[in-house]
């Protein structure tokens, strides 16, 4: 029995090992003087100082956040409203409205992207910021959606016309009554909206043409080859992403007690 | 309720954001550049080089899949087995990949396969052991594009089997050993049969996003290596051909919908869970 728990555990460890290998490499490499691979030539942070005096990083990072905290914000208002709308529906209507947000869940990200762009061109809109964020806009209404529908259908579903026929006017029954309840749901949608954005390349990498996201930026630094500004790019990222989970984790095992 | 009209602008935002892209795709898929309608776009992808590519693109997207699930089944079994004490810890540890940016996890392979690189410099001397003369190059190769998709995608092969496995009834897995059934019987006649659902949605959630996939190759395949993803970004992008890159766009649309009205009719459709 020992053995077989030792098995299990150098089974998980291999398989973790194979996926922290290639990011702890970055971490170790972001630190070598030398530009090559092959050799470490001592400790250094001048790939940090390349990387805070890399305009177009900066603005990279800037684009990044703004398009996702937009983005994320339009469209946790859209699908919140448009559960809200939904749940109202009758059968056949809602069926039919539902399946717009599955048939665009359903879409690859590559197919989305080119008819996006299709569309922009189309329409004349020159292709950049803005149009970057119409396009996260709309990957993220239907997960915005989804989160927040099964909230709807825990709640009573007379509340809000109680509160209506007590006085209320539909935005005070809107915000008191019916937001409360489902805040859980609007919250995760805001957040895996944000996250969706923050992680998109290739949406993003059809809507825009010199407007570039972090993503599209890493891409086409990759695209010639290894540049140690990347990897302490990667550092940074991997470091607030860890540091995120843990404060996440630790917030929901706080509440779960 | 009275609040049906709140849909309304979701329903805007989708019918412009959504469905007329997709329209649009449908109108350039079957005219010429000159606006009339023709089949010739389809034809024209039936020929042996485009259509090799989309078979590549499906069968490296199945090989991931086999691999993600041959290596991730395990991990994720013997998570669920209560024999780990700091399971929450570890399951994050799987989750943590998931968040990376995936160019960057794509790139960190590029560091990794390049000549000089840890595992290039690895392999190399193994090989050196054995007598080989020539240093192996293993960036820009069938296998390094295989492995930078088996790398992004097996957290979400993990992911689905653990959930499963983790909520399995153990009750059901003691009545079966109680009843006489050795670990292989246990395993083969109780244990998987109640993890297939884990294991559709863990293959959907591969297969897809690993059948689309441009970057991945672009990356580590170099410019020479093609899969269906490039092709149509290198219709919209470089030829400029939206009728011909609509109609593989449509081609993969079609692709996708039917392996996925394929696993609902093999799996469960209560239990797949990932949609």
């Amino acid at each position: 029995m020992k053995a077989s728990r030792f098995f299990k555990g150098l089974y998980v460890s291999l398989v973790l090992l194979f996926l922290y290998l290639p990011i702890l490499t970055l971490i170790v490499y972001s630190f070598n003087a030398s530009k090559s691979r092959a050799k470490w030539d001592g400790f250094t942070f001048d790939w940090y100082l390349a990387l805070f005096q890399n305009e177009e990083i900066l603005k990279a990072l800037y684009v990044t956040l703004a398009v996702a905290a937009l983005a994320a914000l339009i469209a946790t208002v859209i699908g919140t409203l448009g559960a809200i709308g939904l749940f109202a529906m009758r059968r056949g209507p809602r069926t039919l409205f539902l399946s717009m947000a599955n048939l665009s869940m359903l879409t690859p990200d590559i197919v989305i992207g080119v008819s996006l762009m299709i569309l922009f061109l189309f329409a004349k809109l020159p292709l950049g910021f803005w149009t970057m964020l119409l396009a996260h806009v709309s990957f993220n209404v239907p997960y915005v959606l989804f989160s927040v529908l099964p909230k709807l259908k825990q709640m009573n579903a007379h509340a809000y016309e109680a509160a209506l026929d007590l006085g209320a006017t539909p935005w005070q029954a809107l915000v008191k009554i019916l937001l409360p309840e489902i805040l859980p749901g609007v919250v995760s949608g805001l957040i895996l909206s944000f996250t969706l954005s923050l992680d998109d390349f290739v949406i993003s990498f059809f809507t825009t043409s010199e407007v570039q996201n972090l993503s599209i930026l890493i891409y086409s630094m990759a695209r010639l080859g290894i540049n140690p500004t990347i990897n302490a790019l990667s550092t940074l990222l991997f470091v607030a992403v860890m540091a995120l989970l843990l404060l996440v984790n630790r917030r929901s095992s706080i509440l779960e007690r | 309720m009275k609040t049906k009209g709140f849909a309304a602008p979701y329903v805007v935002w989708m019918l412009l954001f959504t469905i007329a892209p997709i329209l649009l795709v449908l109108c350039y898929a079957f005219t010429d550049s000159s606006g009339q309608f023709t089949l010739q776009n389809f034809q024209s992808f039936l020929d042996p080089i485009y259509i090799g590519v989309l078979f590549r693109s499906i069968g490296m997207a199945l090989l991931c899949t086999l691999i993600c699930l041959l290596v991730g089944y395990p991990a994720a079994y013997f998570l669920a087995n209560r024999s780990f004490d700091k399971k929450g810890v570890l399951i994050l540890l799987f989750i943590i990949p998931m968040w990376m940016n995936f160019l960057l996890r794509t790139y960190a392979w590029l560091t990794l396969l390049e000549s000089g690189g840890l595992i290039a410099t690895l392999v190399n001397w193994v090989l050196r052991l054995f007598g080989a003369k020539e240093e192996v190059r293993l960036l820009y190769s069938y296998q390094a594009v295989l492995m930078g998709m088996v790398y992004n995608y097996l957290p979400f092969m993990v992911l689905p089997l653990y959930t499963v496995l983790s909520k399995m009834d153990a009750r059901i897995v003691e009545a079966a050993e109680d009843l006489g059934a050795n670990r292989l019987q246990v395993f083969l006649r109780v244990t998987l049969p109640l993890s297939l659902p884990g294991v559709f949605s863990g293959v959907t959630m591969v297969f897809m996003p690993a059948v689309t996939t441009f970057v991945i190759s672009r990356l580590l395949g170099g410019a020479q290596f093609k899969l269906f993803g490039d092709l149509i970004e290198q219709q919209f992008l470089f030829t400029g051909d939206w009728n011909f890159g609509s109609a593989m766009s449509l081609v993969m649309m079609a692709l996708l919908l039917i392996s996925m009205g394929l696993m609902n009719r093999f799996g469960d459709k209560e239990g797949g869970g990932v949609f």
